[in-house]
């Protein structure tokens, strides 16, 4: 397949979008924000170390700034925008909120979309556990202390309801 | 495709290429080759009569710390394990490790110590290159224009193996110093490969030769003294410089510990010394 | 995370009130992405900017060639220092930083020229078509040199920034114990994530422009952006644009007279983003600092002298320099018991990236110092790290070396005590097996690196403790602003106050609703169409804005009673504005108990006040450093497990205990959140964090190489927060930002020592900060 880096389609969120007058080599990320407005992940590093950038690409979640945009024609990508049905947060996102996991809040869609992939992947983790999963997530505000506290409340609750929300 | 662009990009995960285009250091010219969307490369094939295994260039750091990868090359699991972060580990590619070559690739001390090889695909046909004769220097490798890393194989463990990165904090790190232990059973060998000691993975045959020699291989022990003149021999044979990153001489020091630790976790000690 | 007498276990006030834990204004935004930062905004027919930057530590500029950027399509705008119409000059204390360099360059980073043009891209492009002829010039990278005056003054304004000593009782006086030691703390960054952008947006016609920027004090901002534009104040508008943290990096113009400068010769809206490694130039870094320290003490550890020479950094510009030198030198004996100093300190001029305000300020250097200083006063006095610190530790009324009394509440006693009283960590070194018997390599150094097991591995214990100066000093007329209306059941309040992540935008309801006793509570935008709130730094909003919003809002409270007891005058007997009270939601007469809700009572008013906070007058310093030049003071204590691999000399934090004098804890959440990202700083500079300059050159300007802290490197944390409410703090609430990153870092360190001590019994002196591998192999 022979993609046009001018012109081709990218699947964000379930809608097929056009992108334009795109460079070869335009990062997922920039595209996502400066060509679809899609502006809810951040930019924080340009090197893939901070995960501010974080999305899903065929459901595996990659730093955006990383991939290179026309790559992902034909493929689903799912951005923090996407997350949530319109307006109403997640479960994670609600206990982001209520344990204090939101300081400043530029890593937090980041966040919000590597800690839904970690309970995807497991459902009960441990503390260290969800420190090496999350340790590509840096955030400068909060010492990660909430954050744990945020995915253990939202953990139990998922256990207590039995199944994922 | 290749053929008629010999000098198109290659791009796999993207955790290498796309961090220069980001910086302002790299603009592909005209094409990029999306290597990661060939099928054949993000797969795998386990022989167990050749006992390898070939792992196609776009299979991810992921993928290889899952079984039963995880289990035929367990030191390319930990290896994989040492890799940046999930993002970093889902996109990633052994291709890619290779493509790069940095003497700091984490998968790059596995292959060497383990005695992989590379297969290049091009419009002619396919070669293969040991590792060590592909990895040429400082992001220099044996591919040429025209050719795009196809395949990696690896003899399947047959005995245990591990890897072992040192990095300033604890997770997230470019290797300041990494090594990785080998050991074949029924071949009563070793091998030993470090990294970011030197312009590209170092094989130690003189301290290999030497624990060999030392391990009473029908009890799978060895003595302490023969651990930690393992690694002094480890620790000569590297030619770290100082960056900054670390200093030649912590570098040169830390490949030693881990040598000798990476021994010690192979082997057991003789009884005397292991009260 | 244990945090022990925090969160009552039963809310007292109602939900949202002062003491509670209510979620954050902005926080539902913030997880879904839709907060806008300042590098989310965009406005129609926006162009981009661009800063060109010298590649070079000090060089003379011959010329500046920018026609090979204008002949590239797209491009709009070009500037250099020529285009500057108003001063050229600003800076937070002198005004010695030029907007654009025109004759001589001094660091690398510094701004050379703008341009502005229809996408980043084409920025780029023209940037790299502009020649500057630069004549390399010798760097001065020696403050010793700057000291000496042995090198040419590499600004007209001379290379010594500031010098102050401090010289108190018995210079002469001597003990029968003396420990000393040269400490070295390096280049920390302040890395907040949400890279530096700002949209300027110019008036029709030309004559102002509204400015959206990411800060931490926009009515600063805008007095020196308007006379470097040539504009009155009133003609720029700043308008607070999300901010992605700040920890004093936000504090010194960066981009915000070039956006403006761009926009308004084009008449068009104007964007400028930094990328990381531009962001790494372009703001000011916590000065790398040298400290010698001698103290004399009894045989029993009881100080009887200090004596200390601090040289810090300051590189290219002056910024906050000579604040930051006093806030050091006057926190030189910690917070312990001292009659005699003699201090000398020196802030200085060098080629190399130019240093200001970073969380701490100025404390963070001279902590590890005294800290240090401590723990070998323990050592030779024969007592442990504990007792050697209650044996000094200072109270209520005891004197800084300035000669000030710390008249606020001191627990010097109690932070030590309580911490020490938090359990210590039940993990043996490598944690708990798992069930099939293996030990997790992550709990161990190295971590995902598994270079160790856990025979490998020594545990050590150390201790830090640190006073704290809060809001400003040296007789600055620190003041903030805040406008409380209520109208219609709600109140609306407005301030300036950066929101940076800090949570004040959580604290101002609280305040408001306890008082007022109405639950509604809208922020207006933050913005300067109210007066100053001063900067979100030096711990000073908790008390400072707090303090504005509480007095506004009982203001506001005042007028209401007049109007009720007006009202009800008839029908309560002797009803005087005195005797009404707020309590829950309604006004209550506190004499006959007749109430009536707050809604009911104000229904159909507007009443809106507008409110200066002012804290008491501080001094400056005489020659010999005496003066009460700080305002209020706060304490806290860290006590840090770590484990060794003494053999590779890597490390693992394994808790953080901790107990701090905060007052009051108006929001016990966010006093965590502080504490937590506070001790994560410290661990940074203790352990990993530090700006490498070599030849006056960066290094490790990025994420790769100047590393954070991340989940695997950062511990437990165990916290007591020591509320007992402070008389001179409006709310009884001190600033809680600061402490946490100050003496974490020595308890950090000095557990380190002790895990290397145990080795071999004399272990390794690690007088240097960050602390490397390579330091520690033994």
């Amino acid at each position: 397949m022979i993609i046009d880096s001018d012109h081709y389609t990218v699947n964000v969120n379930g809608v097929d979008r056009q992108v334009t007058d795109s460079w070869l080599g335009e990062s997922l990320l920039d595209v996502l924000r400066d060509r679809l407005g899609l502006i809810g992940s951040k930019g924080a590093c340009e090197q893939g170390e901070c995960g501010s950038c974080s999305v899903l690409v065929d459901d595996e979640l990659v730093c955006s700034c990383l991939v290179m945009a026309a790559g992902v024609v034909g493929r689903t990508v799912v951005t923090i925008e996407g997350v949530a049905p319109a307006g109403t947060p997640t479960d994670v996102q609600a206990a982001f909120v209520e344990a204090g996991a939101v300081q400043c809040g530029f890593c937090t869609p980041g966040l919000v979309m590597a800690v839904h992939d970690l309970l995807e992947r497991s459902p009960d983790p441990g503390d260290t556990e969800i420190r090496e999963e999350l340790a590509g997530n840096v955030c400068r505000c909060t010492g990660y202390g909430r954050i744990i506290d945020a995915v253990q409340r939202v953990a139990v609750a998922r256990r207590d309801v039995g199944g994922a929300s | 495709m290749l053929a008629d662009e010999p000098g198109a990009t290659l791009l796999c995960g993207g955790t290498d290429l796309m961090v220069e285009v980001n910086e302002g250091h790299r603009r592909p010219d005209r094409t990029v080759m999306m290597v990661n969307r060939i099928t054949e490369l993000r797969s795998w094939r386990h022989d167990p009569a050749a006992g390898t295994v070939t792992i196609g260039a776009a299979v991810t750091y992921s993928e290889l710390m899952r079984e039963p990868l995880a289990s035929l090359l367990p030191a390319l699991a930990e290896a994989s394990r040492t890799v940046g972060s999930p993002q970093i580990r889902n996109a990633g590619t052994l291709g890619g490790n290779l493509g790069t070559c940095s003497p700091a690739g984490d998968g790059l001390p596995v292959l060497a110590a383990a005695g992989a090889t590379v297969t290049l695909a091009s419009a002619s046909g396919t070669r293969t290159v040991d590792v060590v004769d592909f990895m040429l220097g400082v992001k220099r490798t044996d591919r040429r224009a025209g050719e795009l890393i196809a395949a990696v194989t690896v003899p399947v463990a047959a005995g245990w193996q591990g890897y072992a990165k040192v990095g300033v904090r604890n997770a997230m790190v470019i290797a300041v110093a990494s090594a990785c232990l080998v050991v074949d059973v029924p071949q009563r060998s070793v091998g030993l490969a470090l990294g970011s000691v030197g312009p590209t993975v170092l094989r130690c045959p003189q301290a290999e030769a030497f624990l060999a020699e030392r391990v009473d291989w029908d009890s799978a022990r060895v003595d302490r003294d023969a651990l930690v003149a393992f690694g002094e021999l480890a620790a000569a044979a590297s030619t770290p410089i100082t960056d900054h990153r670390s200093t030649a001489e912590y570098r040169r020091h830390a490949v030693g510990v881990m040598a000798e630790r990476l021994a010690r976790r192979a082997f057991d000690l003789h009884e005397e010394e292991s009260r | 995370m244990t945090v022990v007498e925090q969160l009552p276990a039963v809310i007292e006030g109602r939900h949202g009130t002062i003491g509670t834990s209510p979620g954050r204004p902005d926080g539902v935004a913030k997880v879904q992405g839709t907060f806008a930062f300042s590098s989310d905004l965009h406005a129609d027919g926006c162009l981009w900017g661009a800063t060109l930057r010298s590649p070079h530590p000090h060089a003379r500029i011959r010329s500046i060639d920018v026609s090979g950027a204008w002949r590239i399509d797209g491009v709009e705008a070009v500037i250099t220092a020529e285009d500057v119409p108003g001063d050229l000059h600003y800076g937070l204390i002198s005004h010695d930083q030029p907007v654009f360099a025109s004759e001589v360059v001094r660091y690398v980073g510094e701004p050379v020229a703008a341009v502005a043009a229809d996408h980043p891209e084409t920025c780029r492009r023209a940037l790299a078509a502009i020649v500057v002829d630069y004549e390399p010039l010798d760097p001065l990278l020696d403050p010793e040199a700057a000291i000496a005056g042995t090198a040419a003054d590499i600004h007209p304004d001379g290379n010594v920034i500031r010098h102050q000593r401090i010289v108190r009782g018995d210079v002469d006086a001597t003990g029968d114990v003396v420990v000393e030691g040269t400490y070295e703390i390096g280049m920390q960054d302040q890395a907040f994530l949400g890279l530096e952008a700002a949209l300027a947006v110019p008036d029709p016609g030309g004559g102002g422009v509204e400015l959206h920027v990411a800060t931490q004090w926009l009515h600063e901002d805008r007095t020196q952006i308007a006379a470097c534009l040539g504009l009155p104040e009133e003609s720029v508008r700043l308008v607070l644009g999300g901010v992605g943290g700040a920890f004093g990096a936000r504090e010194d113009i960066s981009l915000q007279v070039h956006t403006c400068l761009l926009a308004l010769r084009l008449g068009r809206p104007v964007k400028i983003h930094y990328s990381r490694a531009e962001s790494f130039l372009g703001h000011v870094h916590r000065h790398p600092a040298t400290i010698r320290m001698r103290h004399h003490a009894t045989a029993d550890g009881e100080i009887v002298k200090i004596e200390a020479r601090m040289v810090f950094d300051g590189g290219a510009y002056a910024s906050t320099s000579s604040a930051v030198l006093i806030n050091a030198i006057t926190h030189a004996q910690g917070p312990y018991r001292c009659d005699n100093a003699l201090v000398d300190g020196w802030a200085v001029r060098t080629n190399h990236l130019p240093c200001g305000a970073m969380r701490g300020f100025g404390v963070v250097q001279a902590c590890f110092a005294h800290e240090s200083q401590m723990d070998k006063l323990a050592l030779a006095c024969g007592l442990d790290p504990v007792e050697v610190r209650l044996r000094n530790a200072m109270r209520t009324g005891d004197p800084l070396i300035t000669g000030q009394p710390v008249l606020n509440v001191a627990p010097v006693e109690r932070c030590i005590r309580e911490t020490a009283a938090l359990p210590l960590p039940d993990t043996p070194v490598g944690g708990f097996p798992s069930e099939d018997g293996t030990f997790d390599a992550m709990q161990l150094p190295g971590g995902a690196g598994r270079t160790a097991d856990r025979g490998d591995v020594v545990r050590g214990v150390g201790w830090g403790v640190a006073i704290k100066n809060l809001m400003y000093s040296e007789g600055f007329d620190d003041y903030a602003t805040a406008r409380c209306r209520l109208a219609d059941g709600v109140v609306t309040l407005k301030f300036a106050t950066s929101e940076v992540g800090q949570g004040f935008v959580t604290i101002a309801p609280q305040i408001a609703r306890t008082i007022l006793g109405v639950d509604d509570v809208v922020l207006d935008r933050i913005d300067t169409q109210v007066g100053s709130a001063g900067s979100t730094s030096a711990s000073r909003q908790t008390w400072m804005s707090g303090g504005a919003v509480d007095l506004a809002c009982r203001t506001v409270r005042e007028r209401l009673f007049e109007a009720v007891a007006g009202r009800f005058a008839a029908d309560v007997e002797g009803l005087d504005a005195l005797r009404l009270s707020i309590d829950g939601t309604d006004v209550v007469d506190t004499v006959s108990g007749w109430r009536l809700p707050v809604a009911e009572a104000a229904a159909g008013m507007t009443i809106d006040e507008t409110v200066e906070y002012r804290h008491p007058e501080t001094e400056d310093l005489d020659e010999n450093g005496q003066g009460n030049c700080h305002t209020a003071f706060a304490f806290v204590a860290h006590r840090a497990v770590v484990d060794v691999d003494p053999r590779l000399g890597l490390v693992k934090v394994v808790q953080i205990a901790t107990a701090q004098d905060v007052g009051r804890a108006l929001n016990p959440l966010s006093v965590t959140g502080q504490i937590e990202g506070g001790i994560a700083q410290g661990l940074g500079l203790a352990v990993m964090e530090e700006i490498v300059q070599v030849d006056g050159v960066i290094r490790n300007g990025n994420f790769t190489d100047y590393l954070l802290p991340t989940f695997l490197d950062m511990p437990e944390v165990v916290a007591t927060l020591i509320e007992e409410p402070d008389p001179h703090a409006p709310l009884g609430a001190k600033g809680v930002g600061e402490p946490p990153c100050i003496s974490s870092t020595p308890a950090i360190v000095a557990a380190i020592r002790d895990a290397l001590r145990r080795v071999d019994g004399v272990g390794r002196p690690l007088d240097r900060v960050p602390v490397r591998p390579g330091d520690i192999c033994v």
